[in-house]
């Protein structure tokens, strides 16, 4: 299938790319920008007027809680590449287990999907998963998603042995022990609500100790959902010491903060917590200068898991098809250029999960979004595919909507 | 923000908390509880507010003592009470906390009052209510989680005014543990409502709520600090569970830093009354020389208790 993309805006922050140029595609791969190859005739042609063309997203982090429904919300929001964290049920730290979920993603035909394995057995924190026969069957890193390592000489060990094969090491970094039972950002709100509060110190803490274990072993880290100022100062110090290590902040982290929880809205319940409103201006900061990339951190929760009590209340929201509005939201509100805002959930992102995607140069999988940076639209659970429906945004109107997905070329949604 | 205990007209449909609770709700609530205490010492202590209503005690946490006083109002308002102990029925079964409130709609229930271990479990209520257009229900906070229990924070209100008068020129300390503490919470928005002079928040950082001076109160980790001049001490309980361990080294060393003894009592005001929203721990938070002395108010707490809930209850039934 030859396809040709005309008149759109098209941006590849990878590239530098932010010009009126055509887009070619054929046997699924880029063939060329501007020009037609020659002798290209497209069998395909698509009218972006009005639209932006750019590399289809990638997602640093989706829970698959259904693997078609999730897929076709991802490429709703058009994501084309996304990491599943290993907190599955069971978690990934068979190989059989992975095998199966890269199979049955690619038999969806939707976005691409890259497992990332569990650390350790049963993710308990106490015994090395088999990393090299999980890299063998698809992993392309390892994580603890949000379960603790709660003995300190388990995880030296195991970023030495991530580090023998030079495979990536995930953390999500909090000191379980300090965040106890708590549900919320320790500070006025949480003290007012009468919730238990988790300090930011339980982030730095666990920040701290990841570096150094880091520093001590070479291993190359990334620092996921960070939540404090605190905690980007610690790993933008890190980044200037040209310490391997990279971090992302989830997107409902760049809008909101614990105010957000008002009356007790279990849809605020996130882990990590959402910090304070100096904290929320930090992180949009950092991501705005590139200490940190952006992810979904794409959790759905049925209706049951959020109508209860704050506390009791399952944590995350759905945000695979927010991804895209709620970053351009970002961009307007700190007048950060559209490419380098792209580049945060495009080839920043892909950069850290270590794949070939969030591009568009020649010879690339066309994974390509098509999208109208206008469009207004309702955040409704009608007008989210995905099964989660639970969002702080829900009912709030966003900008920006995606026209069409192409993975590999294919068109995978087109509204 | 949508204030979810009053209605559009600004009147009470629900007690949640004292927290954005207007002063005229809280002046409101007091003077009719004034009325209501004469009732009390008549020899029929009944009046037919409430006849024909259907009050539900809902307790997801035991409280004996609480659930008593809530039952002995509804009742002298002529209600007809009904208590679930939900902690060992319905819940322990599956059931959800809203599918266990559309049940109890469905059998006529005029009235919930909630006792909830998890803070914010009544605002989910009247938030489910309000979905499914039952706004006529009204939901009663009788605690939930660290969060709020609104009715002791106005029965202490009803107290110290009933010794004091006038809250403006007022000295109040609150001693203990206030991070566990609903009642502290209670006290502390109720009294800034009301206008208190100086409103103190004694005890050890550990027991201590972060950002606690947001709340409008002046952090004293010293007794004697707290207790200078005070014209109100308001002592709270504390708990067995939290007496030794990564809080507090013993309760014995905390009674030396923090319990309140005759002597201590002598650094407040002469006139200071002691307060407590009990059970007492004595010769934990409190000596039994204070508890049982001449400045202590305890015991007529409980009474005004009766007559503030039956306050509380007859309001929301009106409106």
């Amino acid at each position: 299938m030859r396809t040709h993309i005309t008149n759109g805006r098209l941006i590849d922050p990878k590239n530098g790319i932010d010009a009126t140029l055509d887009l070619f595609i054929a046997d699924g791969r880029i063939a060329a920008i501007g020009k037609a190859p020659a002798g290209f005739t497209a069998e395909h042609t698509l009218d972006a007027r009005g639209l932006v063309v750019c590399p289809g997203l990638v997602d640093l982090s989706t829970r698959l809680s259904g693997i078609e429904t999730e897929l076709a919300a991802a490429v709703a929001g058009g994501v084309t590449s996304l990491a599943c964290p290993p907190d599955t049920s069971p978690p990934l730290d068979e190989p059989g287990l992975v095998e199966r979920l890269v199979r049955r993603s690619a038999a969806a035909g939707l976005a691409r999907v890259y497992p990332i394995g569990a650390l350790t057995t049963q993710l308990a924190g106490e015994r090395l998963a088999e990393m090299h026969t999980l890299s063998r069957a698809g992993c392309i890193g390892f994580s603890q998603a949000k379960k603790p390592i709660p003995d300190r000489l388990v995880l030296l060990r195991a970023m030495q042995y991530a580090t023998t094969f030079g495979y990536a090491i995930r953390l999500q970094p909090q000191d379980h022990q300090i965040a106890a039972d708590g549900v919320a950002h320790d500070g006025e709100v949480a003290s007012r609500l009468g919730l238990a509060g988790i300090p930011v110190c339980a982030e730095t803490v666990a920040i701290a100790s990841s570096l150094e274990l880091a520093r001590a072993t070479g291993a190359s880290l990334h620092l996921a959902r960070i939540s404090s100022a605190a905690g980007i100062a610690l790993i933008r110090a890190a980044q200037q010491a040209k310490m391997a290590v990279t971090c992302d902040v989830s997107i409902y982290h760049l809008h909101l903060s614990d105010s957000d929880i008002g009356f007790f809205d279990s849809n605020a319940r996130f882990d990590p917590p959402l910090r304070s409103a100096a904290d929320r201006d930090a992180l949009r900061a950092a991501v705005a200068a590139g200490v940190a990339a952006i992810s979904s951190d794409h959790t759905p929760v049925d209706e049951d898991g959020k109508q209860l009590p704050f506390a009791e209340a399952a944590p995350g929201a759905t945000a695979l098809e927010l991804l895209l509005p709620l970053t351009l939201q970002w961009a307007r509100e700190t007048a950060t250029p559209l490419p380098v805002a792209l580049a945060r959930i495009t080839c920043d992102s892909a950069a850290i999960l270590g794949v070939s995607a969030g591009a568009l140069t020649p010879g690339d999988a066309a994974d390509i979004c098509l999208f109208d940076p206008e469009a207004r639209w309702q955040v409704s659970a009608d007008a989210l595919r995905s099964r989660g429906k639970n969002t702080p945004f829900i009912g709030r109107e966003v900008q920006g909507r995606v026209h069409s997905t192409l993975v590999g070329g294919r068109v995978v949604f087109q509204r | 923000m949508h204030n979810p205990q009053l209605n559009a007209a600004g009147e009470l449909t629900h007690l949640l908390s004292t927290d954005g609770l207007p002063r005229d709700v809280i002046t409101q609530i007091l003077d009719t509880a004034s009325s209501f205490l004469e009732i009390s010492d008549r020899d029929v202590k009944k009046v037919p507010l409430l006849r024909g209503k259907s009050v539900f005690n809902l307790f997801f946490e035991n409280s004996t003592r609480t659930r008593t006083t809530f039952e002995i109002a509804a009742k002298r308002l002529s209600a007809d009470v009904i208590n679930l102990d939900v902690s060992r029925s319905s819940t322990a079964k599956g059931e959800t906390l809203l599918d266990t409130i559309d049940n109890l709609v469905a059998m006529h229930a005029d009235m919930f009052v909630v006792r909830h271990a998890s803070s914010g479990a009544p605002y989910l209520i009247t938030e489910h209510l309000h979905r499914v257009g039952r706004t006529d229900v009204h939901v009663v906070n009788a605690g939930d989680g660290r969060h709020a229990h609104p009715t002791q924070g106005l029965l202490d209100m009803y107290t110290i005014r009933h010794y004091k008068k006038d809250f403006s020129p007022l000295t109040v300390a609150i001693v203990g543990d206030i991070l566990h503490s609903r009642v502290a919470r209670s006290d502390i928005h109720a009294l800034t409502t009301l206008g208190t002079g100086e409103i103190r928040a004694v005890g050890p950082q550990t027991l201590l709520p972060s950002a606690v001076e947001s709340m409008g109160v002046r952090v004293c980790h010293d007794l004697a600090d707290g207790l200078r001049d005070a014209d109100v001490v308001i002592m709270l309980r504390l708990q067995n569970e939290r007496m030794n361990g990564a809080l507090l080294p013993s309760a014995g060393e905390y009674f030396r830093c923090y319990g309140l003894t005759p002597a201590m009592l002598a650094l407040a005001k002469p006139d200071a009354i002691v307060m407590h929203p009990g059970p007492m721990n004595r010769g934990v938070e409190i000596d039994s020389g204070v508890a049982d002395g001449a400045q202590a108010v305890i015991l007529p707490q409980v009474t005004f208790g009766i007559a503030v809930r039956m306050a509380v209850m007859s309001i929301l039934a009106g409106n």
